[in-house]
């Protein structure tokens, strides 16, 4: 492993980290914005131009705040929760792919930080531990509010993991590989997308997503009309923050991974037909790749503005009793017409 | 080597601390990070499918539901009940049998075995697939039904029972 290779993951990790935190600043703005749409109404518009500067003055407000820890909670849990919730939330994008190489002199550069041969894998590993940080803020913060929210949490993540498991191995039966980078390179051009192999398995994998993300309709762990604040009530100034800014990074991440996954991450319609360059091909495929994930990013919004919340039993038979079934169903599925087409049509 | 032994010693310090420490809730802690150095092990030895499903599985959703039973328990010392001399006397001898056992498992094992050289590469997923559907069909298949039964069980066992009237 040469130095000019580490310096490359090196810049690379760094660029991915920065538009990661800078999209979910600017989700906030989004989110409030889109709000502001939804009901006729403008928005934050007093910060800067249109409002542009209101995520800075958020960020700024959340640092100078005073930071509170109860007399009755648990001091290093207390500090763990937020800080795991932010770390696993920082971490699911080491394996997405962002672009193809990029050639600069006679250097290419792989628009991906680790294109690990288990990435599906990965994310699911990943997600399974950002369940601790919700769990160990509400159980620290000793407030029976926190910890109800953090074992709806916690029930609620482990629920939807299955579900969106099964719906990953109807995907994986048809792409026949863990690795994320070669699971988009096999989608390029418009009518190898995923989508449209596994449109069930797509429905299902988004709904997990939106449970798995906390976002409305699933937002039972922070329902603030029966337990004040869910997980975070006693939170503070900047721990807030924190469990605030990983939901949005979360919201990006699993846009991102919808949009590798079954809408052909940075591949388009046409991209080897226009006689581009290389160079240009990665360029404008990234760009498509971002406009894609805000799009799901927009659709995470439009959802929440839409629809109101579940009650915690609907919740909980939404993911046992229809997802499941109807996950393992699309697996029958898949494996008859992958058999099928094997068969008569080869 | 030096990195297997760091970790090596990383495993059993943080498996000693899920047994002295005295918080219920830490000592769930400590075995999650146990669970992570032992993912770290099967990294070490190129078995990665092994490594990110200890990851997924143990850390990610056993580990979740102890703790979330912990969480319900609100265990104190007032209401920690005390265990009998008699519990902690056979407790010992269970121990040390299972030492014993092990001691003797790992003295037959040759760790210069020439079937685990010849497929270093058994660990990634694509040859420990095709090896368990063909060669290891029958335990493969024999072990998901009893995991089947222990599930079957497991609801039979939550499901609440109509209540008889007695007298």
């Amino acid at each position: 492993m040469d130095t000019a290779f580490i310096i490359e993951k090196l810049i690379l990790v760094v660029i991915v980290f920065v538009i990661t935190l800078v999209i979910a600043m600017y989700s906030t703005l989004a989110e409030r914005k889109i709000a502001g749409f939804m009901q006729d109404r403008h928005g934050p518009d007093r910060a800067g131009l249109f409002g542009i500067l209101q995520p800075l003055c958020d960020g700024g407000k959340f640092f100078f705040k005073e930071e509170i820890i109860p007399a009755g909670a648990h001091k290093s849990l207390f500090i763990l929760g937020p800080t795991l919730a932010i770390i696993t939330a920082c971490i699911s994008s080491a394996v997405i792919p962002w672009g193809q190489t990029l050639t600069i002199g006679d250097r290419s550069i792989l628009l991906q930080v680790a294109d690990v041969n288990i990435g599906v894998l990965y994310i699911f590993g990943v997600i399974a531990l950002g369940v601790y940080g919700i769990m160990l803020g509400g159980w620290a913060s000793n407030n029976k509010f926190s910890l109800m929210g953090a074992i709806r949490a916690a029930s609620q993540s482990i629920s939807y993991e299955i579900a969106m498991g099964l719906s990953i191995i109807a995907l994986l039966m048809v792409t026949q590989t863990l690795s994320i980078g070669e699971i988009v390179a096999q989608q390029s051009g418009f009518v190898n997308w995923n989508i449209w192999a596994q449109p069930l398995g797509f429905l299902i994998f988004m709904t997990c997503a939106f449970a798995e993300c906390n976002r409305v309709p699933f937002d039972l762990p922070e329902c603030e009309t029966e337990l004040v604040g869910g997980y975070h009530t006693e939170y503070s100034s900047m721990k807030l923050g924190l469990y605030m800014f990983s939901e949005y990074i979360n919201m990006f991440v699993s846009s991102s991974l919808m949009a590798a996954l079954y809408f052909g991450g940075y591949n388009f319609p046409f991209m080897y037909d226009l006689g581009l360059s290389e160079n240009w091909i990665t360029i404008i495929g990234t760009l498509v790749f971002f406009l894609k994930i805000f799009g799901f990013i927009f659709f995470f919004m439009w959802i929440r503005w839409t629809l109101p919340r579940f009650r915690y039993d609907q919740l909980m038979n939404l993911g046992w009793k229809m997802l499941i079934p109807l996950a393992i169903a699309n697996i029958v599925l898949t494996g008859i017409i992958t058999i099928v087409k094997d068969t008569y049509f080869n | 080597m030096t990195i297997f032994y760091f970790v090596a010693f990383l495993s059993i310090f943080f498996a000693l601390m899920t047994i002295f420490t005295k918080n219920p809730v830490h000592s769930v802690l400590y075995l999650v990070i146990t669970f992570f150095t032992f993912t770290v092990h099967y990294i070490l030895l190129n078995a990665q499918f092994l490594a990110v499903v200890n990851f997924i599985v143990y850390m990610g959703a056993i580990m979740v539901l102890f703790l979330f039973v912990l969480m319900l328990l609100n265990l104190n010392k007032d209401t920690e009940p005390m265990k009998s001399n008699l519990v902690k006397f056979m407790g010992a001898i269970a121990g040390m049998c299972l030492l014993a056992t092990f001691l003797g498992a790992f003295k037959v094992i040759e760790t210069d075995n020439g079937m685990v050289q010849a497929h270093e590469n058994i660990g990634l997923v694509k040859n420990l697939g095709k090896v368990l559907f063909s060669d290891f069909l029958l335990p493969f298949e024999i072990s998901s039904i009893l995991l089947l039964t222990a599930m079957v069980g497991a609801v039979l066992l939550a499901k609440k029972e109509p209540r008889v009237k007695h007298g």
